[in-house]
């Protein structure tokens, strides 16, 4: 697209607590130095992080990507499986399958999807068991 | 009521920070849980918790909080409390419970993070 300002893809890895948070660190950096809103740059630090950490602890590998158009911010979660069975279950809060690793963190509260739903202007997952899921949310600039 | 003042109240160590001790604090959530935090905590809200690790840092960093208080007198490790430092973290460390924390806090006059939910604390 010829009006995209930024556009940048992280790598996430399966169980990769360790550097879980720094794709969303820098995300957060770089929306900052755009200039973004401390509000916006607040609820797409959120939920990129709630995102981001969903692939670590639930997927088995995907790809986050941030898009910047001078309308709106974009988070694209893609991964590669196992897919989520019952998409009404998972956004429901509370309702967790992750594993003891994660809750020893601080995670697995079955929190993150209604936070991200919560906090972008525009929310939408699509998932397949066997296939993977995709999150795409916007973050609305003006 | 300002970090100093929360340092006094807990009997608390600080432990990164000395000189953003006059920092404002305006309310308070006490959690494990990150999910939780990232979904009610704002800037101006002090965090007291029991985990100690990368992923409580992580989320002080998303949500740009000012303070953080580890209860019953657990301390993280050096390079945890470095890169503290570099966001501009302040971090005590209490030997009260995280119970024991709230309550002291709560009697000086802090308030919980005004939170919204269906059966919310706001009807009590
Ligand atoms: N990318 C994903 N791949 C597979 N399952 C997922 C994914 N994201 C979320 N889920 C499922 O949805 C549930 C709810 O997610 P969430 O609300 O973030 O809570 P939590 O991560 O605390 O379990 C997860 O426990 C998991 O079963
Ligand atoms: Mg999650």
């Amino acid at each position: 697209m010829s009006n995209t300002l930024l556009h940048a893809e992280y790598p996430v890895e399966a169980e990769d607590y360790t550097c879980a948070g720094e794709a969303s660190a820098d995300i957060k950096r770089k929306l900052k130095q755009l200039g973004v809103s401390a509000n916006v740059l607040r609820r797409v630090a959120v939920a990129s992080y709630e995102v981001e950490l969903n692939l670590v602890i639930h997927s088995d590998g995907g790809v986050l990507s941030l898009e910047v158009t001078p309308d709106r911010v974009r988070l694209i979660s893609k991964d590669r499986g196992p897919g989520i069975p019952d998409l009404d279950l998972a956004m429901r809060e509370g309702w967790s399958t992750a594993s003891e690793t994660a809750r020893s963190l601080g995670f697995g509260a079955g929190m993150g999807l209604p936070n991200m739903k919560r906090n972008a202007d525009e929310f939408d997952i699509k998932s397949k068991v066997g296939e993977g899921t995709t999150i795409q949310m916007g973050f609305l600039l003006t | 009521m300002n970090i100093q003042d929360m340092v006094n109240v807990l009997h608390a160590k600080v432990l990164c920070g000395q000189e953003r001790l006059e920092t404002k604090v305006y309310t308070a959530c006490c959690s494990d849980l990150m999910s939780d935090v990232l979904a009610f905590v704002n800037e101006k809200t002090v965090l007291i918790t029991g985990l100690t690790n990368a992923h409580v840092l992580r989320t002080a960093d998303m949500l740009d909080l000012k303070c953080l208080v580890f209860a019953r007198g657990k301390i993280p490790g050096d390079d945890l409390l470095e890169q503290a430092d570099e966001q501009g973290l302040v971090v005590i460390t209490t030997p009260a419970t995280a119970f024991t924390a709230c309550g002291l806090l709560y009697e000086a006059g802090l308030r919980g993070v005004p939170i919204e939910w269906p059966e919310s604390e706001a009807r009590l």
